[in-house]
């Protein structure tokens, strides 16, 4: 019951927190993509179509990413560009988005697909509780893990990663410097991008093995909020994306335990519990500030 | 400091004995769709000389300097460096070359690190951690100390600077642009920085030095160009003229002196402002620690102190934007004000010029009819039953613009189109002729040519002598000795018991700016003054 349990919570998790890990690459070079909820439906979609066509649930994801990328390029060419509002780009982002992955997915809706294989290594595996947690995972769960940590050690540790975050901070001053502003944040916006097909593609590829519309329900919204939720951190942003998925999981079986609480509250728990916790957070919130400085605003070089 | 004298034209005297400039620019001009930012500027920039760059604002300094530090591209003309024809494809070719900068406005991240900034500045060839080091050995042989690890926002506005000046230095530059760098440092730390910059000259380095604080120039540089409106007016030295001649050929023409007529202070006070403590609105924001004056009619009180030290709390603790919970921390014209909106204050009798021309000033790009009625609807005639009368907005602007000479290409055009001055002159006007009792001003005069700065200076007088009080928030000692009686100084949110203006010095001001007390005996015989 516990293990089946958290099961269910990483599975709920994983696409929660690759969504999330590249919006927190886009926000922290200072741009702020409200279309990941657009990203991901469209690189559900086809990523689905990818596996379908091809049989390989790899392929299948290789689709997601790369249509996610494309996704974000129309975001980077109207907000970056063109010097775009970038809340009112990301939202008609999204809403393209919406409508594009139902037009491209109207023929593939009642389809059924082979999902992501999950691990198994003999009696590593099979060890009670924790083995089908660390050894019995389909392979995003561990990429997942691999990129936040990855991206972590980017940010932290790189040099590339200090001027992504110079740029966040105060794009005049690393235009000053002489860094090409524009150009990297175009990057950081693909990589958000790629992340949020990637996790739109792991709904139908792993999640569940078919595709309907609108079936990311606004798991892109919530990764935006977990990136708000970690304060830009990604190790916080690992803690948000495991709580969140916990919540929902819980609630899902609170239900099923027949707990005396209407459904449609228990349903709400989870955003619930994200505005509590954001509101926890700007209150307990002192000294150095959080949020990339720059974020959200436009950028034009002057040459 | 030793004055080497020398004749205007280099290349004739053989003072620079065979070499050739380090760095030279030919006919430079570059082209803002019509507007020639620069035009056809020949400087010619020696090795071991500190090269000031003279001129008002808009008169094309920062443009140049840009240009030879490749951030943009000449329209016209050539760079040459060492003899060589250039061409920059950005700062980091200008830093290869051996090209440093330190700019007015920091280029720093405020939630980095330093060594993460000074970093940045570099070209990344050598690992953090060498890096680290070589930063603590070059602060240590300069005398510029800092400590890597701090982050940016948690400095003083000294310390960052100190960040910008090592960053440069660890490139081992053979020509420093600096621009403007004694605009927010208390005259002590402006002299650190002369120490500074006199070694490196000793080192065979030169450097470009913006400024238009005529004095620094006279004692530190050996050459001066002058710019005005985009075009060289002349290449002197600077030791051999004087700050009056400097500012006739920056300004092309004669200043109008200020004259301050006799005042009678009333013996009621106006504005008093009685333990006055305020958490601040923003993450870096000051805390206002029990700040306590008295403003009388007909005075002037100046606020000095270095940017950022509780200047902008105390004006929006004073003109409303953040309301006290305690009323009596207030009082204008004897009635408590702490808890009254913006517009309850104006009603009774205060008028506010807040630093910031552009946004907070006025909107840019409204009107300045409609800016004169966002400001003056409280206490006149220009709206009726909620309509705007129109014309009586277009009489605010004709009444303000022709009282203080504001210049403007038509008779109602959008704030943003009047240049920095023009539209302050506008700003104080559209207050001043309100006839306010009480008038709060935060730097009246930044980044305004120096005949506008004359006429807003003069005009601040005249309400005082009228019998307002005015309250004067600068960052410029020059122009709170000339208009104020008395002179305060703001530091970590707290303010100083007040100077009289004809015992407070520069180094007594520069002290307190700096954070330290004076004697108790010698503050105490200041007041009396």
């Amino acid at each position: 019951m516990v293990e089946a349990i958290i099961l269910a919570v990483l599975a709920a998790s994983t696409p929660l927190l690759i969504a999330a890990t590249g919006e927190l690459v886009t926000e922290r070079s200072g741009v702020l993509n409200l279309g990941v909820e657009g990203m991901m439906i469209v690189g559900a979609v086809c990523g689905f179509a990818g596996a379908w066509l091809t049989g390989s649930i790899f392929i299948g994801a290789l689709f997601g990413i790369v249509a996610g990328t494309l996704m974000s390029l129309i975001f980077a060419l109207m907000a970056l560009g063109l010097a775009v509002n970038q809340v009112a780009t990301g939202l008609a982002l999204t809403i393209l988005g919406i409508g594009l992955s139902g037009l491209i997915g109207a023929g593939f809706v009642g389809e059924r697909i082979t999902p992501a294989m999950h691990l198994h290594i003999p009696v590593l595996t099979d060890v009670p509780l924790i083995g089908r947690m660390l050894f019995g995972e389909d392979g995003f769960v561990y990429f997942s893990v691999a990129l936040i940590v990855g991206v972590w050690w980017f940010l932290y540790r790189t040099r590339a990663g200090l001027i992504l975050r110079a740029c966040g901070d105060n794009h005049v001053s690393a235009h000053a410097l002489g860094y090409p502003v524009l150009r990297i944040r175009t990057f950081a916006v693909m990589f958000g991008g790629a992340c949020a097909g990637l996790a739109g593609a792991y709904l139908p590829l792993a999640y569940t093995p078919f595709f309907i519309p609108g079936m990311t329900a606004g798991r892109g919204w919530i990764a935006l909020a977990l990136v708000v939720f970690s304060s830009w951190r990604p190790g916080r942003l690992v803690v948000g994306a495991y709580l969140f998925g916990a919540v929902t999981i819980l609630q899902l079986h609170a239900q099923g335990w027949g707990v005396g609480i209407p459904s449609q509250f228990m349903s709400a728990l989870p955003y619930l519990a994200t505005v509590i916790v954001l509101v926890l957070l700007s209150r307990a919130r002192s000294g150095g500030s959080t949020a990339p400085a720059a974020l959200g605003t436009v950028f034009v070089p002057d040459r | 400091m030793q004055a080497h004298q020398r004749t205007l034209d280099p290349m004739s005297n053989g003072q620079h004995s065979g070499d050739s400039p380090l760095l030279r620019t030919i006919g430079l001009t570059k082209r803002y769709g019509g507007f020639l930012a620069n035009d056809s500027i020949d400087v010619d920039i020696w090795p071991r000389e500190i090269h000031a760059l003279l001129g008002e604002n808009g008169a094309g300094k920062s443009t140049l300097v840009k240009a030879i530090y490749g951030l943009i591209q000449p329209s016209a003309g050539e760079i040459r460096w060492q003899g060589q024809r250039i061409v920059l494809s950005g700062p980091s070719e200008a830093r290869s070359l051996g090209i440093g900068m330190v700019f007015q406005h920091f280029s720093l991240f405020d939630n980095l690190t330093v060594a993460e900034n000074v970093a940045l500045g570099l070209d990344g060839k050598e690992s953090f951690k060498d890096m680290s080091a070589r930063l603590e050995q070059v602060s240590k042989t300069y005398g510029l100390p800092l400590d890597p690890h701090r982050e940016v926002w948690q400095l003083s506005v000294g310390e960052r600077q100190r960040i910008e000046i090592v960053r440069a230095l660890m490139q081992d530059p053979k020509f420093l642009i600096l621009d403007e760098p004694t605009a927010v440092l208390t005259p002590q730390e402006a002299d650190q920085l002369f120490i500074v910059l006199e070694r490196l000259k000793a080192e065979g380095r030169a450097i470009l030095y913006i400024s238009h604080k005529l004095e620094e120039v006279k004692r530190l540089c050996d050459t001066a160009t002058i710019l005005r409106g985009g075009r060289k007016v002349e290449t002197c030295n600077p030791r051999l003229e004087t700050a009056a001649s400097l500012a006739r050929m920056m300004v092309g023409g004669e200043i109008k002196e200020v004259k301050a007529a006799s005042r009678r202070k009333t013996t009621v006070p106006r504005l008093v402002v009685d333990d006055l403590s305020l958490a601040p609105a923003e993450a870096h924001g000051v805390r206002l620690e029990h700040i306590s004056f008295e403003l009388k009619g007909g005075e002037i009180f100046g606020i000095a102190g270095v940017a950022g030290n509780g200047q902008d709390e105390l004006f929006a603790a004073l003109s409303g934007e953040r309301l006290s919970k305690d009323p009596g921390t207030v009082l204008i014209e004897g009635i408590a004000a702490g808890h009254l909106s913006i517009t309850q204050r104006r009603k009774l009798g205060a008028a506010f010029v807040p630093e910031e021309r552009l946004g907070h000033g006025t909107a840019p790009r409204m009107k300045l009819s409609e800016n004169a009625l966002l400001t003056g609807h409280a206490a006149s005639g220009m709206v009726h039953h909620g309509f705007i009368h129109t014309a009586a907005t277009l009489k605010a602007v004709d009444r303000a613009t022709e009282a203080f000479d504001v210049r403007k290409a038509k008779r109602d055009p959008e704030a943003a189109s009047l240049s920095g001055g023009n539209l302050q002159k506008f700003i104080v006007g559209r207050e001043i002729l309100r006839a306010p009792a009480v008038l709060v001003v935060s730097q009246p005069t930044w980044g305004v040519d120096a005949g506008a700065a004359a006429v807003i200076r003069q005009a601040l007088l005249d309400l005082a002598t009228a019998g307002a009080a005015v309250l004067v928030t600068s960052q410029d000692l020059d122009e709170l000795a000339e208009i104020a009686d008395r002179i305060a100084v703001m530091f970590h949110g707290r303010l100083s018991a007040p100077l009289a203006t004809s015992g407070a010095t520069r180094e007594k001001l520069g002290l307190l700016m700096g954070g330290s007390s004076l004697e108790p005996k010698e503050a105490a015989h200041a007041v009396g003054a």
